[in-house]
């Protein structure tokens, strides 16, 4: 391989790992305000990003589109919070699981019966020649990454310093104490899937106009996204996005060293490879507490 | 004086298992009341029922408003703060985050900063470690940082579960000192739950003595602290 096409693999795949770490942060972030994992995260974006298409179907232009879409996904992600998980919060970790995998399905079977399972192509907001005049990076995978970044700025700034923040990571850590400094804890989770939902679609709709979309476009990343939140560490949202980086780079390497028929089985790999060896992942967080 | 914290015929289970059978007791406005008892006399789930935790029944009023069918957050909201039995700091967070939380409902910007500083007046080692998280401070500072995280709320009512509990006498006497002075400068009253009868007794204006979830004998605090029978039998000291 060519120092070229090397250095070329690497942007793309720091440009895909900063989808894979929007997802991996989404699923974090519920996963730390109530220890489960949304399987269906990756179909709710997915979703999202067909009710982008739908408006800019009626003429309406690509930025409007975009935040009215992630406005949208932002109030889905409550709604299915206040209305599907509320009732099971405290039921077995298996019954739970089966909700999120029905929810999984069924948002799938959705999209494929409002929208057809015809790929459609999707446009990216971005000039189709390169910035700059470079030889390694779309404007595409650029943007897409600066819009990442700057995603995850936002929630770092919001979740380190805002009040509202401060209290839902109150809430995920400590619900009882949460409510006893008046902190309305119920809503503090519909918030964060609220959250999970606006940053999924953002990855679905920055992601489209690579993979097309169509219903299970989000399978795959969905998997490199479990990888990426498990090598950072489940419990760090951090860790998730520098682990999202970490499986973008390397899946694209490998991919193109050993044949793309590989590129799924890095996800594989990484995932079964933490799990027995570090299951903590990179940066999972070992509380100490004093009693 | 009014009473700020009116109870009536209080119950209260865990599942099947009936913790409070019919409990009423009060506490006046800017007064202290102890509850004492026995171990699994119902003392913490009384507080805890009090602030919604448990699911009861029976009737609570906060300045004359009934409370009893509030969920846990809207009673902190009207100026309930609990400081509960295991502390319930935020280990996680720093013990400046902490201390925000405890204001978290509150939009008084100015008094809120001055606040904070009263709260390191009141206990100068937070101020060392605020940066600290809380999960790392001794036993003592925990029950600080718990302490002054309720006060930053500015409750009417402070409800407080054992704060001897597991400390050195050394910082009890120095916290029971705060509590005092708590309640007479601020006007907060107390809601106190202690196995250290002698010590609650000292601060409290009123007591009720517990047993398996009834009480068995109430009055004002010098009467019980004076009479020796009841001394000898309850309160074993």
């Amino acid at each position: 391989m060519t120092l070229d096409l090397l250095i070329h693999q690497i942007f793309s795949g720091l440009a895909s790992g900063g989808i894979y770490a929007s997802v991996a942060l989404a699923l974090v972030m519920i996963y730390q305000a109530t220890h489960h994992v949304n399987f269906a995260q990756g179909e709710l974006a997915m979703f999202s990003t067909y009710i982008a298409w739908s408006l800019m179907q009626t003429g309406m232009g690509y930025w409007a589109a975009f935040f009215l879409t992630v406005a949208i996904a932002f109030v889905l992600g409550v709604v299915i919070e206040r209305v599907i998980v509320r009732p099971v919060e405290n039921a077995p970790i298996l019954s739970v699981v089966i909700v999120f995998i029905g929810l999984l399905v069924i948002v799938n079977s959705l999209a494929g019966w409002i929208f057809s399972y015809t790929i459609k192509p999707f446009p990216s907001p971005f000039p189709a020649e390169p910035l700059f005049g470079n030889r390694y990076v779309s404007s595409h995978e650029l943007g897409s990454t600066a819009i990442t970044l700057v995603v995850l700025a936002i929630l770092f700034v919001f979740f380190r310093y805002t009040p509202l923040g401060l209290a839902m990571r109150a809430a995920a850590q400590n619900p009882e104490s949460s409510r006893l400094v008046g902190i309305r804890v119920g809503w503090m989770l519909a918030l964060g899937w609220g959250l999970a939902g606006a940053i999924g679609a953002i990855a679905g709709v920055m992601v489209a106009p690579t993979v097309f979309l169509e219903p299970n476009m989000m399978s795959g990343i969905l998997l490199y996204a479990f990888a990426a939140a498990l090598v950072g560490g489940i419990d760090s949202p951090g860790g998730a996005v520098l682990g999202g980086f970490i499986v973008g780079v390397l899946e694209n390497v490998v991919g193109a060293v050993l044949g793309t028929e590989l590129k799924l089985t890095v996800a594989l790999v990484l995932i079964v490879g933490v799990l027995v060896i570090r299951p903590s992942g990179l940066f999972g967080k070992v509380h100490v507490t004093r009693v | 004086m009014a009473a700020l914290l009116e109870v009536r015929d209080l119950h209260a289970q865990y599942g099947p298992t009936q913790v409070l059978h019919g409990l009423s007791f009060s506490v006046e406005a800017g007064g202290i009341t102890t509850i004492l008892g026995a171990n699994g006399a119902g003392k913490t789930t009384t507080l805890r029922a009090v602030c919604g935790m448990v699911k009861r029944q029976g009737e609570v009023t906060l300045a004359g408003a009934r409370i009893d069918k509030l969920a846990t957050e809207s009673i902190v909201r009207l100026g309930v703060a609990h400081v509960p039995d295991g502390r319930g700091t935020f280990a996680a967070l720093s013990v400046e985050e902490n201390l925000r939380l405890g204001a978290y409902t509150r939009r008084d910007k100015a008094e809120v900063a001055a606040d904070y500083e009263r709260m390191y007046g009141y206990f100068p080692r937070l101020k060392e470690r605020f940066k600290q998280q809380a999960g790392l401070l001794s036993g003592g500072e925990q029950q600080m940082l718990a302490v002054s995280r309720a006060l930053m709320l500015r409750p009417k009512l402070l409800l407080l579960d054992e704060p001897s509990f597991g400390l050195a006498p050394l910082v009890v006497q120095e916290l029971f000192e705060i509590f005092k002075e708590i309640n007479r400068r601020d006007r907060v009253s107390l809601l106190l739950v202690e196995q250290n009868a002698a010590l609650a007794l000292k601060v409290a204006d009123q007591a009720y003595l517990l047993e398996t979830g009834r009480v068995v004998i109430s009055g004002p605090a010098e009467d019980i602290r004076n009479d020796e029978s009841v001394r000898r039998s309850y309160l074993g000291y």
